[in-house]
């Protein structure tokens, strides 16, 4: 028995060592060197060099002139550091006042079309950077009366920042939020 | 339902089985000492590791020393976990500064690592730092998975073995599973994680200003190498709170595959290794189709049941009332969503990459009936093949009862002793989760930071304890589990997972490899064809579901009932 825990105690050392610091510590530099926008959290600067975000992290946009991300229920919403589902259950009546809520700010805002499922419940993060292609349709002519801009101007931004599914089968279409406000506000990155 | 969600779910699954074959094939070449192309690299680190630790690798164990060889290494790795976990404020890489464990949080997390179940009782990004991430959690993301694969590896030579007596060398099978099989993976994929947009940074937090001028923290960290790890092993405890939901986690379709397939490939793996040790190829193949058949009607029955509508969306009026996307990122969408919660309940990963609370009943009671069928299918690596080795022995005892045969499995009588140890094995599992779950349903200081009422919190109640026992990991995650209460029976529950399954199941293989390897007569009952797949079906579906019937009624079946009833079925 004796012999089994002196190999205990070296191996779990070993292990230690090998995978919980040498090997880590080896893919950071190798991730840094090769890949430092991707291993530092696909940060996005401005010109100026202030950093508004991540372009994988939901941020809040109130605006009528931006495309609104999903609702959050990561910390008071939007919270990076604190990731969350709303973890409600389908027959949750917390989840049907919510939702009732949400849905009835929208279709005041856009009365002709059904309002799509993504709009108005909660991602598994709490940080889903991303909406449907029907959502931002959705919202692209509240957008362009807030901007003064035609409905085919916007549009033709959300369709730029559209990505399909891997493959034409894998996940499904997004459109990014982020990468959109970008694209209106005529910022350069 | 559309083409692309049933072929999302069928290449998925179907890339999981074709890549198990070769690496199957590599590691029982792992298994057997034989020579691999990174010989010249990691034999001398071998060689320095069993000189220091006074192993001799080429001396074989008996059952009895190699289970104690395997509890010795676990008691140890607990004990380190627990210190780092508890002593994290006054350790360096620690950018955030984040304090100690409390004695509940820690002990309930130091298990859940040390069991491969991964249980997340803590918040990653709030309360764990880089240093415990690193040297804490991704060290038993290694190692219990190789713990599970070693006992795998035991199983297989009391199989192969005629009148042996050793079923192979703990330290050695340990050592091999990691160097040669789990770490090399996880360098090539994490590095590949990290292209596809999985950070990878000693930096913890970065402050943004918004477009809108508010100040944003976001916390990184270093995810990617731990992500892959996490999948490869069935270890599943997130880096981050919302686990694989997290775009950190997972940013893409990609980055899903990828990790959707490594966290069931290395259990097929297992399969078609423990095949080619045991001489039964075929017979594995048997096995192998089991697991897919199970596992593709879970993932096909979340995707229909997500797809359904759900009420409050049915009541909110001019609104598209499916699928349900309560809890699902836009990325990922139903069917990725379906596929990877069957995968990973399937596999006892236990990472999610949408909210399983806010799925509909169905979909939320799919994921806990193949938590509850054993986490076989193809469960956890190694501990999945040595759990359907289980069910194939009771399988085979029941035929050689119909048919009044002494039964064999694989050359092997199954006698009186073998099928007492499996037997013993498999009531581990409904006796823990059963009886934890009967106490805190009526308990008030269980039930106060259970969050739903009525059977939905009937299901949120049994799916921690089913999640415990069977070292999943994954959470009905509105129940609040860091309290003494939780914290401390959900580590006892999976302790006696792991632990009370393992000893049968090592002693099992200790009267096994005793045993004469017999070739098979006119009178053997055939465990490589079709009937038998049949047979081996049956019995874990009825094992694993008469057992769980009463309790899942009460919960997700009568909730589908209230819920079709709400929306006007």
């Amino acid at each position: 028995m004796l012999s089994q825990l002196r190999a205990s105690v070296v191996s779990i050392i070993f292990f230690v060592v090998l995978t919980g610091l040498l090997y880590p510590m080896a893919i950071t530099g190798i991730g840094q060197v090769a890949f430092p926008n991707q291993a530092n959290g696909s940060l996005i600067r401005l010109t100026g060099g202030r950093i508004v975000g991540s372009q994988l992290i939901a941020q809040a946009f109130a605006g009528a002139g931006y495309l609104h991300p999903r609702g959050s229920s990561a910390g008071n919403g939007y919270d990076a550091t604190n990731s969350s589902a709303s973890n409600l259950g389908p027959m949750d009546p917390k989840l049907k006042d919510r939702i009732a809520k949400d849905a009835a700010a929208l279709r005041a805002e856009n009365p002709e079309t059904e309002i799509p499922a993504d709009a108005v419940t909660q991602s598994g993060s709490g940080l889903d950077p991303d909406v449907s292609p029907e959502n931002a349709a959705f919202q692209a002519p509240r957008i362009a009366r807030a901007r003064d801009l035609p409905l085919s101007t916007v549009q033709a931004v959300i369709a730029r920042n559209t990505h399909g599914p891997a493959l034409g089968f894998i996940g499904q279409p997004y459109v990014n939020v982020l990468a959109v406000n970008l694209a209106l506000d005529g910022n350069t990155h | 339902m559309n083409w692309q969600g049933w072929a999302e779910i069928a290449f998925t699954i179907g890339l999981a089985v074709v890549l198990g074959w070769p690496i199957g094939l590599y590691l029982a070449r792992v298994w057997e000492g034989r020579s691999t192309w990174l010989d010249p690299v990691l034999q001398p680190v071998e060689r320095v590791l069993y000189a220091a630790c006074g192993v001799d690798p080429n001396k074989g164990q008996g059952w009895m020393t190699f289970t104690a060889a395997f509890l010795s290494f676990n008691a140890a790795g607990f004990v380190v976990l627990y210190g780092i976990l508890r002593l994290q404020g006054l350790l360096p890489l620690n950018p955030t500064h984040f304090t100690g464990m409390s004695p509940h949080l820690a002990f309930n997390t130091a298990v859940s690592f040390v069991t491969n179940t991964n249980w997340q009782s803590y918040g990653g990004e709030s309360t764990v730092s880089n240093l415990s991430q690193m040297a804490g959690l991704t060290v038993q993301n290694f190692v219990s998975a190789a713990s599970g694969i070693a006992v795998a590896a035991a199983l297989a030579r009391a199989f192969a073995a005629n009148r042996g007596s050793s079923v192979g060398n703990f330290w050695v099978d340990l050592t091999r599973a990691t160097l040669y099989l789990l770490l090399p993976l996880s360098i090539v994929f994490a590095i590949v994680l990290v292209a596809l947009g999985i950070p990878q940074t000693l930096a913890a937090h970065v402050d943004a200003v918004t477009l809108e001028g508010a100040k944003q923290g976001i916390s990184v960290g270093p995810v990617a190498s731990q992500e892959i790890i996490k999948q490869l092993g069935t270890n599943g405890g997130g880096f981050f709170n919302a686990n694989s939901a997290h775009p950190f986690e997972n940013p893409n379709a990609w980055t899903n595959l990828i990790e959707e397939v490594a966290m069931n490939t290395v259990s097929f793996a297992c399969v078609i290794a423990f095949g080619v040790v045991a001489m039964a190829r075929k017979e594995a193949r048997a096995l192998l189709a089991t697991m897919v058949v199970i596992l593709a009607g879970a993932a096909s029955t979340i995707y229909a049941s997500e797809m359904l509508r759900t009420p409050a969306l049915v009541e909110a009026a001019h609104v598209v009332a499916a699928p349900n996307m309560e809890g699902k990122e836009v990325r990922f969408g139903a069917p990725s969503a379906a596929v990877w919660t069957a995968m990973t309940t399937g596999a006892s990963d236990g990472g999610v990459n949408s909210s399983i609370e806010s799925m509909t009943p169905l979909g939320g009671g799919t994921a806990l009936l193949m938590i509850k069928l054993g986490e076989i299918l193809p469960g956890g690596v190694g501990s999945g093949l040595y759990g359907i080795v289980v069910m194939a022995v009771i399988a085979v005892f029941i035929a050689g009862l119909m048919v009044g045969r002494t039964p064999e499995y694989l050359g092997k009588k199954i006698e009186a002793r073998e099928v007492k140890f499996a037997v013993l094995s498999t009531l581990i599992l409904p006796a823990s989760i059963l009886g934890f779950a009967a106490v805190a349903a009526v308990l008030p200081v269980a039930l106060k930071t259970v969050s739903a009422s009525g059977p939905h919190g009937l299901t949120e109640m049994l799916y921690a304890y089913s999640s415990a026992v069977g070292n999943n990991g994954s959470a009905f995650a509105g129940l609040n589990a860091n309290t003494p209460w939780w914290d401390t029976t959900l580590a006892l529950a999976m302790g006696l997972g792991r632990f009370a399954y393992v000893v049968p199941v090592m002693a099992m293989a200790g009267a096994l490899v005793a045993k004469p390897k017999l070739t098979p007569t006119a009178g053997t009952l055939p465990t490589d064809g079709l009937q038998f797949v049949g047979l081996l079906l049956g019995v874990i579906l009825i094992l694993g579901g008469l057992q769980y019937f009463p309790p899942l009624a009460l919960g997700p079946v009568v909730e589908h009932f209230q819920m079709l009833h709400a929306i006007g079925h």
